[in-house]
């Protein structure tokens, strides 16, 4: 049933850092590779060499300008977006088939494809953005924290991890259990200032974004200026000055 | 939101086909034999082609049957089941009027009742979606879904009288529906320091976006050809919904043509209306990708 389970035994999810991300899109990269090879329909691209190319992404990194109304210099914040696998999310009781669920073990949002319809009613419902339909296989897709990997028996450890934080060169990407708060990646949020999308509708995001550091400011007028070290000639050049004073 | 061609053709007809059978299940018109027939025909062909339509827009169509699955938690899912129970229970009631010359009066209201809750979980759908501020005005939209099918079939039964009057207090309904929508999304606490979080840290613009080329999230919900329409697309709707069908049931004889240029009128009314419904609804996601 697409009914929301009341808690789930893990929280599964992602905490991205704002402050670190420096929106090189290689988690972009790395997802669509992984998820193009890998757990269900691929997500194609249409026209991809044309005039009007078209994929599908479950992530994508957006990056915004922060102008701060004190005055103080703006700044860039890279958001990479996706899934952000809600506990109380709206894009899965909308679903008429059962396809989209919530899992009790994990708390990850998946898609089952043998079941969607393509009908497009979660993406509606999601303020995210991070539905998108594949235009090729007509099935919903989504973030599945890549599902098969971090499960992965047959994958190195090391690898056993979302596809977007093996690759995020930044370490700016962060993956782990947001309901333990013993887990590395919860005492990583308890010791910064995050930012909320969206509180408004009420998701309840699993994901957690860490905010930017304050910036340096730099002093309005500059740096003070040196004092003059002397302001009367003396000596050799005092003289100087004094006799082609009197030419 | 994208206006797609199915979901416009699914709401019209559809709203209209459930309207046509909320007065036939109350034994309006009187008919049997024949003319019941052709009556039951049009219900049927509109309601069924509606959905038809609707199901145009489905990108993996052979899963459709998991559809009536979700019927707990999914107003799509209880659209579905309803849809198919009331043109199952009209079947017996129609056979009955047509071919056997009985009016099952229970039967027919029980029919009616099924089909104003078809026409209410359709609204649903819309209106369910806190995502869509223009869309989540409960009970504005669901009572103006209704009283669009109740109008539509008043009309189509050839009620002109009470057809016409109803098609006046829907429009006036309409009009008020469409400023309620402005007020609601002129006074969005949404924005993007909001979406973003970013908002506390100072005034927030969007200086690249995620992909240069076209996406489905931007085709599907940021859709904003044809809003600079939207006020003159309001005026020709309300008239052609309202206005002049209202102005030939009230003012003429009533007779065929009066009703089928009423009608034609509506119809086209209607569907406007739908097309404004969906172009004109901002989604929240805007706010991530939108310039300024």
């Amino acid at each position: 049933m697409t009914a929301l389970p009341k808690t789930t035994e893990k929280k599964l999810g992602l905490v991205i850092d704002l402050d670190t991300c420096v929106g090189c899109h290689g988690c972009v990269t790395a997802c669509k590779g992984w998820n193009t090879q890998n757990y269900g329909a691929p997500l194609a691209d249409v026209d991809a060499y044309g005039a009007d190319p078209e994929g599908t992404f479950l992530n994508r990194v957006f990056s915004y300008e922060v102008t701060p109304d004190d005055g103080a210099m703006p700044f860039t914040v890279h958001m990479p977006r996706s899934c952000l696998h809600c506990e109380d999310a709206p894009c899965v009781t909308v679903c008429p088939t059962g396809a989209s669920y919530k899992r009790t073990e994990d708390g990850i949002v998946l898609v089952n494809e043998d079941r969607c319809i393509g009908c497009g009613l979660c993406a509606w419902a999601c303020p995210y953005g991070a539905r998108e339909l594949d235009l090729v296989a007509g099935v919903m897709k989504k973030c599945t924290l890549c599902v098969d990997r971090i499960y992965n028996e047959n994958l190195p450890e090391e690898d056993r991890l979302p596809a977007c934080v093996r690759t995020c060169p930044a370490g700016a990407r962060h993956f782990g259990d947001l309901g333990d708060p013993d887990s590395d990646v919860s005492q990583l949020v308890a010791s910064r200032e995050t930012v909320d999308l969206m509180p408004e509708q009420g998701t309840k995001p699993v994901n957690t974004y860490l905010a930017p550091r304050p910036k340096d400011r730099m002093a309005s007028d500059g740096a003070p200026q040196l004092e003059p070290v002397a302001t009367e000639a003396k000596g050799f050049l005092g003289w100087l000055d004094k006799a082609l004073e009197k030419l | 939101m994208h206006p797609a061609p199915s979901v416009i053709i699914f709401t019209t007809l559809s709203g209209l086909g459930f309207g046509l059978f909320m007065w036939l299940g109350l034994g309006t018109p009187n008919v049997t034999g024949l003319p019941a027939f052709i009556w039951f025909f049009v219900a049927y062909a509109l309601s069924v082609g509606g959905l038809i339509a609707s199901t145009f827009h489905l990108g993996n169509r052979k899963n459709a049957i998991y559809a009536f699955s979700q019927w707990r938690t999914s107003w799509l899912s209880r659209e579905g089941i309803m849809a198919v129970l009331t043109l199952l229970t009209f079947a017996p009631y129609a056979i009955g009027l047509i071919f056997l010359g009985r009016h099952w009066p229970l039967l027919g209201n029980i029919g009616t009742l099924f089909a104003l809750i078809t026409v209410f979980t359709t609204s649903m759908m819309y209106a369910q979606l806190k995502t869509v501020p223009r869309w989540r005005m409960i009970p504005v939209i669901p009572f103006l879904f209704e009283l669009y099918a109740i109008a539509g079939g008043a009309l189509l039964a050839g009620e002109a009288r009470v057809a016409g009057w109803l098609i006046l207090v829907l429009t006036g309904l309409q009009i008020a529906a469409w400023m309620m929508g402005d007020a609601k999304v002129a006074n969005l606490t949404t924005n993007k320091g909001t979406a973003t979080g970013l908002g506390r840290f100072g005034s927030v613009r969007m200086l690249e976006s995620g992909h240069t080329a076209r996406s489905y999230v931007m085709d599907e919900m940021v859709h904003m050809i044809g809003r600079k329409h939207a006020q003159k697309l309001r005026v020709i709707s309300a008239l052609l919904i309202g206005a002049i069908p209202a102005a030939l049931l009230l003012f003429l004889p009533a007779g065929p043509l009066v009703i089928l240029l009423a009608v034609a009128s509506h119809v086209i009314g209607v569907a406007t209306s739908r097309w404004l419904f969906f172009a004109e609804a901002e989604h929240v996601v805007g706010m991530y990708s939108s310039r300024g």
